[in-house]
């Protein structure tokens, strides 16, 4: 078994679907944090089997569109003095801007300078998106 | 429709908006002189960031028979995009000087993206392979004015339904009614995308069949929408000389066809649809360009809120 110490202050981001983890320590740019930071990939989840999760020392601004758009099965849990405070359950952004950006090379968003990216959700129990603008669908796994 | 509308996809419209506009339409074809002063004073202005002649002589056409007037450009280097300037920039500048856009772009969105920045009505007059509302107005303009109707009928579409924006714009569009059976007839190559049989099809429980060859269904058509299909298209020349011929409309196959059947076509025309047949009178296609002038008077009429 694997022991990762609790926090005292700071973000838990929890029940992340396996793999998806690094995406988002990445996007979080926690690569680059100069304070206590544990991905844990894989680890044993009594409610999907498995799960990765980020813990945060550290109370920072998250995006809580993005991480729903990510995983709408996302939890995450604020702590003070050890103890979660906060609980947070996600849900599939309606809109999602500026995060992910179209990749259809006829698409507006292809040329003009200062566009928004913006998705809106099409179907909410396949996680699929469509670019606003050329109806091109997207889903976070692309 | 009196405040601020656009028009950029076919399904803007409610089906009782689409009614309210083909009777205007339809009263325009009655009586055209009654509206020739409606848009005195109105000016068009034609955006036109790729040459599209036909549409754009079909809007220009419109607004000019209303009375109004008509501004613009046919293509982006004779503007100042060639300077750089962006959509935003370019139709809140125009919009100053006009009270209604259409807008042709090569990019997808684009006049979506435009109409957030317009501050008077904008239609999207094409953009890329995406969308061509106007063009879908006047495929359901030309068949109810030559049906009757827009329930209970089954419409062959031949040809290239892969990268047929039209016609995948027109299954959205005539899904919305009752009792329509789709017959999708194409190579395999080149069928309807998925995502038009799951998203519409399916899920409006419509019927459809798909077949490779025109003659095996050209009886049961009450509207047969061509489109072309080009060599180019094919992935291997064996299968392009074994349905060429399928995908040419002649004589000989309009004699398996129904007496009413009416014949559509976007237009322009190569190779798929004989000369032969142009004097059929279920051939309807130059009437369709006509009803296409006359659905976009009805349409900027509507916009500007002058009927």
């Amino acid at each position: 078994m694997l022991y990762i110490d609790s926090i005292v202050r700071g973000i838990v981001i929890d029940h992340i679907k396996p793999g998806y983890g690094f995406s988002i320590f990445k996007y979080l740019g926690l690569d680059k944090a100069d304070f206590t930071v544990a991905l844990i990939m894989n680890a044993p989840s009594k409610k999907y089997g498995r799960k990765d999760l980020i813990k945060i020392e550290n109370n920072i601004d998250l995006d809580l569109t993005m991480l729903g758009f990510i995983d709408p099965n996302i939890t995450v849990n604020i702590i003070e003095d050890e103890k979660i405070v906060e609980k947070i359950n996600l849900s599939l952004p309606e809109k999602v801007e500026g995060i992910i950006k179209c990749k259809n090379p006829r698409c507006v968003t292809s040329t003009e300078r200062n566009i928004v990216h913006r998705f809106v959700l099409v179907d909410e129990e396949k996680g699929i998106y469509k670019c606003e603008y050329c109806d091109q669908i997207y889903s976070w796994e692309g | 429709m009196t405040k601020l509308r656009h028009l950029i996809d076919p399904q803007d419209f409610t089906v009782e908006e689409l009614e309210e506009l083909f009777s205007l339409a339809d009263e325009i074809v009655k009586n055209e002189k009654k509206f020739k002063n409606v848009c005195d004073g109105k000016i068009l202005a034609t955006l036109f960031y790729e040459p599209s002649t036909r549409t754009r002589f079909s809007f220009e056409a419109a607004m000019l028979r209303l009375g109004g007037q008509v501004i613009g450009f046919s293509e982006p280097g004779s503007s100042s995009v060639m300077k750089g300037e962006s959509i935003p920039d370019t139709v809140r500048t125009v919009g100053s000087y006009v009270d209604i856009i259409a807008m042709r772009h090569p990019k997808e969105g684009a006049p979506r993206y435009a109409s957030y920045y317009s501050p008077v009505p904008l239609i999207n007059a094409g953009d890329g392979g995406h969308q061509h509302p106007t063009q879908t107005l006047t495929d359901l303009f030309t068949i109810r004015q030559t049906k009757g109707r827009f329930s209970n009928m089954t419409i062959g579409l031949c040809g290239d339904l892969k990268f047929g924006r039209t016609v995948h714009s027109l299954i959205k569009a005539m899904s919305r009614y009752e009792n329509i059976k789709f017959i999708l007839i194409s190579p395999d190559e080149l069928k309807v995308p998925d995502y038009i049989k799951t998203e519409i099809l399916d899920r409006n429980s419509i019927e459809y069949l798909e077949v490779e060859r025109l003659e095996e269904v050209i009886q049961e058509l009450d509207i047969l929408y061509m489109t072309r299909v080009q060599k180019e298209r094919f992935f291997n020349e064996a299968d392009y000389i074994r349905l060429k011929d399928s995908y040419i409309l002649d004589k000989e196959k309009l004699k398996l066809a129904k007496e009413d059947l009416a014949i559509l076509h976007p237009l322009p025309r190569v190779n798929e649809i004989s000369y032969e047949v142009d004097e059929d009178p279920r051939a309807k296609y130059f009437q369709q360009v006509k009803y296409g002038m006359y659905v976009r008077m009805a349409l900027i009429s509507k916009l500007l809120g002058v009927m």
